[in-house]
């Protein structure tokens, strides 16, 4: 059964949380870029990637990278996905 | 020597002690800490551990990044500049050069990697991008750069067991070439997180086992049978003495002189001669004759092979019957591979203090072979005054490295 808009932010903030340990993962604002936020480089958005392969049996192509900018526009992505 | 080099700053963590102090006073004590630890496909191991506080110097994001051999160095250099009153923020960091001894490196990473592509059929997809920068060989160094904003040079000295006084070498090289101002200098391992090096030595018949994880180690012992592995590190802030007298640092000694040479013999089997030569060579390099050395710290891993073909090279250098006071480290912790020359140097440095000379222990019975009249055996001695340090360490492909250290006086 495919997850919930909730299941898949809750799902997404966990695996931001395992990469980016020392940031305050609850405060982030949904509209903003993830990347500004808590100060993720390319290859931290990499294991974002490589997480949600891992978890979730999800590819995301290098051309799609752009739609994991901010957590809304990553669970609208990733809806139906997981 | 070209240039009068000095010990400044020391920064260390081992299985007894992440800071001299504590390594000092549970040397002096006698106490070891070997534990069993898990480890992949085989059953548990001895091994040494170290338990430092991460995240003094990292954060947990740095951390899970880089590798364990990475942050072992961090914690060391920034202890040892810390402890060295040296202020990077106002110096040129162009001039500071970060040189780490290291066994090996690489393979910690690997196994990871593929204990986690097995998870995953091995399909190289979910294989990590975080494995090159990992696994080069340069990494342990290059992320105490990072972590210190340090612009200097910085590389690894592969060097097997000799690895420890090797980085000491390099690093007063570069001083003495004019290179850098400072160098961060001294070995480190992260080679207990390794199943391969533990499968290995075991496979070599030379791992070593006993019902009391702390007895393992026994150097010298009629019934010691093998090497315990260690992690730990200890990285060292050398300058030049006019730099450091210029600030006013303390002065933890000065390197009177070095050598390094090669057996060309055996890729594991060790060469009592060239060991012989190889402390030769040093002596004259620091104008000593043998008399003049107080205190030899042996390498002595606890093999049934290496520590009588060591013993048998210090007497054809010193004689049958040297005074020269002589121990070894490895029955505390193990041995702490790329870390070892230098974390055993930096338990004897505080001899030139206090004139004790701590104990090599385990040694219940003492193989004859092994015998020399002023060995220190499981109980710390009061020498007197000691000036003179001889820290040898060897590694396999006939690598030795010998350091001498004198107290210093103007």
């Amino acid at each position: 059964m495919a997850m919930s808009k909730d299941e898949i932010r809750a799902a997404v903030l966990e695996i931001i949380e395992e990469i980016a340990p020392d940031e305050d993962i609850a405060s982030m604002n949904d509209e903003e870029p993830i990347r500004e936020q808590i100060g993720l480089d390319s290859m931290d958005f990499l294991d974002i990637v490589m997480e949600l392969r891992k978890q979730y049996k999800v590819e995301v192509p290098e051309d799609d990278y752009n739609e994991l900018r901010t957590l809304a526009s990553t669970v609208a992505y990733l809806e139906g996905k997981m | 020597m070209q240039k009068r080099i000095v010990i400044t700053g020391v920064g260390l963590t081992s299985p007894i002690g992440n800071d001299l102090a504590t390594l000092r006073q549970n040397l002096l004590a006698g106490k070891p800490n070997v534990q069993m630890m898990e480890t992949r496909y085989m059953d548990p191991v001895p091994a040494g551990i170290c338990d430092y506080e991460v995240t003094k110097y990292q954060t947990r994001k740095d951390a899970r990044r880089g590798t364990r051999a990475g942050s072992i160095s961090i914690y060391c250099a920034n202890e040892a500049v810390n402890d060295a009153g040296i202020n990077l923020k106002g110096m040129d960091t162009n001039r500071v050069g970060v040189f780490v001894g290291t066994t090996e490196h690489g393979n910690v990473e690997t196994e990871n990697e593929v204990a986690n592509l097995k998870e995953f059929d091995y399909d190289v997809k979910y294989w990590s991008h975080h494995h090159n920068p990992r696994s080069v060989s340069n990494n342990p160094a290059g992320e105490v750069n990072l972590n210190m904003d340090i612009h200097g040079p910085h590389c690894c000295i592969g060097a097997a067991c000799a690895a420890g006084n090797y980085g000491i070498i390099y690093g007063a090289q570069q001083l003495m070439l004019g290179e850098v101002d400072v160098a961060i200098a001294g070995g480190i391992s992260e080679a207990i997180r390794t199943f391969g090096i533990f499968a290995s030595f075991k496979a070599q018949n030379a791992l070593g086992h006993h019902e009391d994880p702390n007895k393992t180690s026994r150097p010298f012992d009629t019934a010691r049978n093998g090497i315990v592995v260690a992690e730990g590190g200890c990285l060292y802030t050398l300058e030049r003495l006019e730099d450091a007298l210029a600030r006013g640092a303390k002065i933890y000694g000065e390197i009177a002189g070095y050598h390094t040479n090669t057996d060309a013999t055996d890729f594991v089997l060790p060469n009592p001669e060239r060991q012989a030569e190889c402390m030769q060579a040093a002596l004259k390099k620091a104008g000593m004759e043998p008399g003049d050395i107080d205190l030899i710290n042996c390498h002595a891993t606890a093999t049934p092979e290496g520590d009588p073909k060591e013993i048998s090279a210090i007497k054809s250098v010193f004689g049958e019957d040297a005074k020269t006071w002589i121990n070894a480290t490895k029955g505390f912790y193990g041995h702490a591979m790329g870390a070892a020359g230098s974390l055993e140097l930096a338990g004897n440095l505080p001899a030139f203090e206090d004139g004790v000379v701590h104990p090599s222990i385990n040694c219940d019975e003492l193989d004859p072979a092994c015998a020399m009249p002023n060995l220190v055996l499981n109980k710390a001695v009061e020498a007197g005054e000691i000036r003179t340090i001889l820290n040898n360490s060897f590694g396999m492909l006939g690598t030795n490295a010998v350091l001498i250290i004198k107290k210093y006086q103007d």
